[in-house]
């Protein structure tokens, strides 16, 4: 029988402000959940939703599986703890830009970088919300926040270059309004072996409203992002009539049907494709020069943490010299007394 | 020469010499001898933070002090009887430590002028300077006779000066009328790949042994026959493998696989190369980031079903504080290894002391008690680690092991348990509920442990955090729910004195004096007992495995004395706490903060002046 977005609703009240991004990401996920058990053969009780400290970090206490709300910028070691120990369950961590990139930061590289089966949904709202506004590793250069009344003098990280640099296997990105598309995305994620970061273009109405507006509101979406699918052509807007091409050692915008282009010059997406150029230029894309990549950008085949540590205690083991405690106990140079 | 044969009971042998002459090797090298030919013995190895400092200089001296006896061997010894000084650098800085009637071996080739001037001698003459001209010195020239002796080796010259302590060891070998086969076999071991290095070393061994015998330079040789130790199998071990292995066992027993997390520290970090090599035995290690993520990881292993671990040392403890605060919170089993150095801050890493106890106790915010337990030898770590995983899983809750550098590098012979010797862990795991949804925080009526319900176990999820909980795992910050989950968590750690062993003592059960320590001290304050005893004082030892909670009978003990002194290596951590717990006595104290190990002596006048 196949389970239902209800099943996966946990009895807690939903406390996020009203209208915040939160809700729409919850609604996408539980809508997800019956089609990945579907296809991944999955149980519910498999479910480990972990979470470090901020506003998406409530989210596991929503979701009726297991869930871990764990302390702030942590929640990438406590899912890697998890996901080392039992390697049958499944897990995702809910993380936000403050918690992720910046007092987690180091943790979020290095679950990229050992390449540990786990999902990391990445809320980006460019703002603190639970401490009420003060600016984030995300939040654009001059804003004024709180804590920079004067503007901020930092530059902001890209969630999807850092995955990147920690030569990671699979980054996606969806908006918060885009529900089927972050549903498929979760799905696409789920099926991923590694590290899966999907970045979550999230809006918070209380302190940073209509922070991703410009390319995020509905009359100017289909011309302002582009949804990349692999094996695809790099096509976008409202009338699917302008695509990406490649000129010198750069990304460009084109419109079908001007100066000669058509579909077959357009670049095709591969997202299977290991060398990480083309994809950091995807990543890098911004509005008004370019349109900005939603979808998934990179899903590349790599071994996994999980397994190669699977892997060395079947092979330890298999031809052990030691099978028990007495016998480690004995191990070695030991003497008798009589 | 007069030749003297002497036989003693107990030998202490000091070597040192600069980080890289391999004093650490020989030194083990010597105690790994003396453990198979039957001795007690008890080893303390004392070394800089630098892994090269300065060639020839103070700062760069690393020691090895081993004591081997027939009788009772409960420290490495204070003074040693020979001392074996590679430079001049090793005998300036240990000099100390050598008793007047020692003998001390130099190696004549490195007290040049060059040498001496580098050591920091204000003379040229370093035996009046230190005024040791009343121990028995003998300067042999330990390098030319290494590089005669391997001339014919073919190994170049760098590697042939290498093995100058081999040629040494052969030397401490005929004085001590130690076996040359146990270090033969561990270097055909070592250099299976490379059997020229083993021939060479083999070959400098013998040389050094050969070349004691006939310079007719060495005024004693000793016999130190082997000690009349319980029957049984016996192995040598050092505390931080034994905290490893305990662990081990506790998964063994419990049936449940071991998750250590951790972050290479001075001097914990063995705890985790030892686990790291048992994925035979089905443990999973995990070298982490950084010390936060260490003890994150297994706080999701726990999670997970795991026995749960993560090992460290103070500034490493202080990181984790937070995530500790969680491990309580959520009532995970977890075991946090402390193998305490001097701080505070980088300190003295590679030196020992008992200074981590009130952040143990204390270093965490919100109401937080954590389970202490202390080790107090080094094969004691075995059980101190077998209990700490015991408890924490059968409990429920984060349990805190500290042990000790001291302890951790040193090491004892230990007769090899047997595991049919030790309890049943039986962790409560929970395959279904009696109610829906299940309550995470539902306690037995005894421990008041909640239930471990593990994911992917049907009908049981639930969510844990940081957050304040109600006992059905509801988010709550209800005033009084708060106040009564703060109590039930306290309650579940006082309760743990119920399933602890009563405390002991060593001596009268009632006296003048009680002496009181805790940890790696034990060695020490038990032979200072047992002298003073031996002098007619009345004077009695109670040493504390179990830090929090106490054992219940310890008021009792406490009353039967007229003085208390609280020794420990630290300014009187252990005294101010139990000031607080049981106020009604008065304690004295006798504190060392020097990054060493107590005397025996100094242990031994501070009581005889009390008296």
């Amino acid at each position: 029988m196949k389970y239902t977005p209800q099943d996966f609703k946990s009895d807690q009240e939903v406390k996020w402000c009203p209208g915040c991004g939160d809700h729409a990401i919850l609604a996408s996920i539980q809508r997800a959940m019956p089609d990945i058990c579907e296809e991944l053969n999955y149980t519910r009780e498999r479910f480990v939703f972990v979470s470090g400290i901020g506003c998406s970090s409530r989210f596991p206490y929503y979701m009726d599986t297991y869930g871990f709300h764990g302390i702030h910028g942590r929640a990438s070691a406590i899912a890697t703890g998890i996901k080392v120990a039992n390697p049958t369950l499944t897990v995702w961590q809910i993380t936000g830009d403050g918690d992720a990139l910046a007092i987690g930061g180091n943790h979020f590289i290095h679950a990229i970088r050992r390449n540990i089966d786990i999902n990391i949904i990445l809320f980006n709202n460019q703002i603190y919300g639970l401490t009420k506004g003060q600016y984030s590793p995300t939040s654009k250069l001059g804003m004024v926040t709180k804590t920079s009344p004067y503007g901020t003098v930092e530059h902001p990280f890209n969630p999807g270059s850092l995955v990147l640099g920690a030569r990671g296997t699979f980054f996606a990105r969806s908006i918060d309004v885009e529900l089927k598309l972050t549903q498929s995305i979760m799905l696409e994620s789920a099926k991923h072996d590694g590290t899966a970061v999907v970045e979550m273009l999230v809006n918070c109405v209380i302190f940073n409203d209509r922070t991703h507006s410009l390319v995020s509101d509905k009359d100017v979406r289909a011309e302002r992002t582009i949804v990349l699918k692999h094996g695809e052509p790099m096509i976008y807007g409202k009338n699917r009539d302008k695509g990406l091409v490649m000129e010198g050692n750069s990304l460009k915008s084109v419109v079908i049907g001007e100066n000669g282009i058509t579909e077959k010059d357009l670049l095709v997406h591969d997202a299977h494709i290991e060398n990480p150029g083309l994809h950091s230029m995807l990543i890098d894309m911004k509005w008004p020069e370019m349109p900005v990549a939603l979808g998934v950008i990179r899903a590349v085949k790599d071994k996994t943490y999980d397994d190669n540590v699977r892997d060395q205690v079947i092979d330890a083991r298999e031809h052990a010299q030691i099978h028990n405690m007495d016998e480690l106990l004995h191990s070695g140079a030991t003497w008798e007394v009589k | 020469m007069q030749h003297k044969v002497i036989d003693t009971k107990e030998v202490v042998i000091r070597f040192t010499g600069d980080s890289g002459d391999g004093m650490q090797l020989t030194g083990t090298l010597f105690a790994d001898a003396s453990a198979l030919f039957g001795n007690e013995i008890s080893t303390f190895p004392d070394f800089p933070a630098e892994i090269r400092a300065p060639q020839g200089t103070v700062a760069g001296v690393s020691g090895f002090q081993v004591n081997i006896g027939s009788g009772e061997i409960r420290t490495p010894g204070d003074f040693c009887d020979v001392l074996v000084a590679m430079n001049p650098a090793a005998l300036r800085s240990n000099a100390k430590w050598a008793k007047p009637t020692a003998t001390i071996i130099l190696d004549s080739d490195t007290f040049d002028e060059k040498g001496i001037k580098r050591a920091g001698y204000k003379t040229d003459d370093p035996v009046t300077e230190l005024n040791i001209q009343g121990r028995h010195i003998i300067f042999a020239p330990i390098t030319t006779l290494t590089k005669e002796s391997l001339k014919e080796s073919g190994l170049d010259p760098k590697t042939i000066v290498r093995s100058k302590n081999i040629f040494t060891l052969g030397i401490c070998y005929y004085m001590f009328n130690r076996p040359l086969d146990t270090t033969e076999k561990y270097l055909d071991n070592k250099f299976r790949k490379k059997p020229e290095i083993a021939q060479a070393n083999k070959k400098a061994l013998r040389d050094g042994f050969n070349y004691a015998g006939n310079i007719h330079a060495i005024p004693n040789t000793y016999k130190v026959a082997p000690a009349s130790l319980q029957k049984g199998t016996y192995r040598y071990i050092n505390g931080n493998q034994a905290t490893a292995w305990g662990l081990l066992a506790a998964s063994e027993k419990s049936g449940i696989p071991l998750f250590c997390g951790s972050y290479p520290i001075t001097p914990a970090t063995s705890i985790l190369e030892e686990l790291a090599l048992r994925k035979d035995l089905n443990a999973k290690t995990l070298q982490c980031e950084d010390e936060i993520a260490g003890i994150c990881t297994a706080i999701g292993a726990a999670y997970t079903g795991n026995l749960a671990v993560t090992t460290t040392s103070g500034p490493g403890l202080s990181l984790k504080s937070e995530a500790l605060g969680l491990a309580m919170i959520t009532e995970l089993p977890l075991v946090v290894v402390d193998v305490q150095r001097g701080g505070p801050s980088t300190g003295i890493p590679t030196k020992t002391e008992q200074t981590d106890l009130n952040q143990a106790l204390y270093g965490r915010n919100g109401e937080c008690p954590i389970a202490i337990i202390a080790a107090h030898s080094p094969s004691h770590c075995f059980d101190a680690a077998f209990y700490s995983a015991k408890f924490a899983m059968e409990h429920m809750m984060p349990v805190l092991l500290l042990t000790e550098g001291f302890l951790g590098n040193g090491s004892e012979p230990w007769r090899i348990p047997s595991m049919k010797d030790y309890p049943a862990i039986n962790p409560p795991i929970v395959k279904e509920s009696d109610q829906t949804p299940f309550w995470p925080y539902k306690r037995d009526a005894e421990k008041l442990a909640r239930k471990w319900a593990l994911p992917g176990t049907k009908g049981l999820e639930h969510r844990i955090g940081g957050l304040e909980k109600n006992n059905d795992g509801s988010v709550s910050s209800d005033p009084h729910v708060h106040e009564r989950m703060v109590a039930e968590r306290a309650e579940k750690v006082a309760r743990l004195a119920n399933y602890i062993p009563e405390q002991t003592v060593i001596g009268e059960e009632e006296g003048e004096v009680l002496i009181v320590g805790w940890g790696g001290t034990y060695g020490h304050l038990y032979t200072a007992v047992k002298e003073l005893q031996a002098e007619g004082k009345k004077v009695s030892l109670t040493h504390f495995d179990y830090i929090f909670p106490l054992p219940k009978n310890t008021a009792d003990i406490f009353s039967k004395y007229k003085k208390i002194i609280v020794c420990e290596l630290n300014s009187g951590q252990f005294a101010n706490y139990l000031r607080a717990i049981h106020p009604q006595f008065s304690y004295l104290q006798y504190n060392k903060v020097q990054g060493q190990p107590f005397i025996v002596k100094e242990i031994v006048d501070a009581v005889n002046a009390i008296l």
